[in-house]
């Protein structure tokens, strides 16, 4: 009989390593995609998809199996990446900033906003669908987007959802209806039928979320 | 925000009240995930059922589902398990205080050094000396007997019916400490 994530991690107590490795294999890649949809960087999201199960590793001895073993696991991916998140906006303000102090003229023009956002017809124009689709997951707050990622992606319960990102579950319900209903609107070319049946191929049909 | 054609109408029901749309928006996704209580899911479908626009909005959140699902899956590098075991062999062995010592044996005998230290350090002063110890017990017995035989004579004597007289009594005073009191004791008790 398979054993379970937390009697896996009771045996990594334990020190038994195999059984370290048989989490990393079940859990590497939904680790590496979450992480990569929440900070959209590839390499960083590895790092900190390591730094993850290193974090895992090294509180082995002191592991009590208080809540099950993806909600701690995710709320530390969660937490790392927020802050992966919000130190990288910061150094992007920085240099920002910077750029606009050093050259004045020229780079006021980086700080502005344009006029106008491209239309959704250039935008599929220029980006596939899935880009699209990743860059409407990203404009979304980040507290938001970890809860779509959690819900949609790595289909956790309400109340582990609520557990990793420390709300309450009714917060957590209204969290996602705000963030679907950002991504309803921004991906409307794709998800509306009407849009859909005009201007993009509808080769889908409507699953229940 | 952009805002696409169909989305712009169901921000809230036409159809239905604002406060009764607003109701079921903490339910739509539960419900929409299949997991309201039977309650919960039968309220969600009576409003559906009168509210053209949260009917529009629900369909969309159904789509808006099935076209999250195309976003790719990513796997992991090829050496992404080789450079986490590298980490995790560079990470130094868990220490506790014990496995600070190299050996249990080595361990009692160090805490047992440092706790005879201290007992022998705050504690009074251990004549270990077998003939001094002798000696200090000999002298104990010693000064009992003489401050009994003292305070004995001292009791009997017919001068100590006179207060005055026995602490103007020049004899007591050259009596060593622990006898002269004594005998001040007995004195009143005579009195």
């Amino acid at each position: 009989m398979a054993r379970t994530d937390v009697q896996l991690m009771l045996d990594v107590k334990a020190g038994d390593e195999l059984s370290f490795e048989l989490l990393l294999r079940k859990y590497r890649t939904p680790l590496v995609n979450f992480l990569y949809r929440m900070v959209r960087d590839r390499a960083v999201a590895e790092d900190l998809a390591q730094e993850v199960f290193l974090r895992v590793y090294r509180a082995r001895q002191e592991y009590a199996p208080s809540a099950k073993f993806t909600t701690w696991m995710f709320r530390i991916a969660t937490n790392l990446a927020l802050n992966s998140v919000r130190d990288n906006r910061r150094r992007q303000l920085e240099i920002s900033m910077d750029q606009t102090v050093d050259t004045g003229e020229e780079e006021q023009r980086a700080m502005e906003v344009p006029d106008r956002a491209p239309s959704v017809e250039q935008e599929l124009v220029a980006r596939s669908r899935a880009e699209l689709i990743m860059k409407a997951i990203h404009s979304l707050p980040e507290k938001q987007r970890a809860a779509v990622l959690l819900h949609k992606y790595q289909e956790l319960d309400y109340d582990e959802i609520a557990r990793v990102l420390e709300c309450s579950e009714s917060a957590l319900k209204s969290l996602l209806f705000r963030a679907y209903e950002t991504l309803r609107v921004e991906l409307a070319p794709l998800v509306s039928p009407t849009v859909r049946t005009n201007r993009v191929p509808d080769h889908r049909s409507g699953q229940p979320a | 925000m952009k805002n696409g054609e169909g989305s712009e109408g169901a921000m809230f029901g036409k159809d239905g009240s604002e406060k009764q749309c607003a109701a079921i928006e903490g339910k739509l996704i539960v419900y929409l995930d299949g997991r309201a209580a039977p309650a919960e899911r039968h309220a969600v479908e009576e409003h559906l059922s009168g509210c053209a626009s949260c009917r529009t909005r629900a369909e969309e959140f159904r789509a808006l589902s099935s076209v999250l699902d195309d976003v790719p899956a990513i796997s992991p590098s090829p050496e992404f398990d080789a450079t986490l075991r590298a980490r995790i062999a560079a990470e130094p062995a868990p220490r506790n205080f014990w496995n600070w010592l190299p050996s249990p044996r080595l361990a009692f005998a160090v805490t047992a050094l440092v706790v005879l230290s201290v007992w022998l350090s705050s504690g009074p002063r251990v004549i270990t000396s077998p003939s001094v110890v002798n000696h200090a017990i000999q002298s104990i017995e010693t000064s009992k007997v003489t401050a009994e035989s003292d305070f004995g004579m001292i009791r009997d004597l017919p001068v100590l019916e006179n207060y005055d007289v026995v602490s103007k009594f020049d004899a007591l005073s050259e009596l060593s400490g622990p006898t002269s009191a004594s005998a001040q004791v007995g004195a009143k008790e005579t009195r």
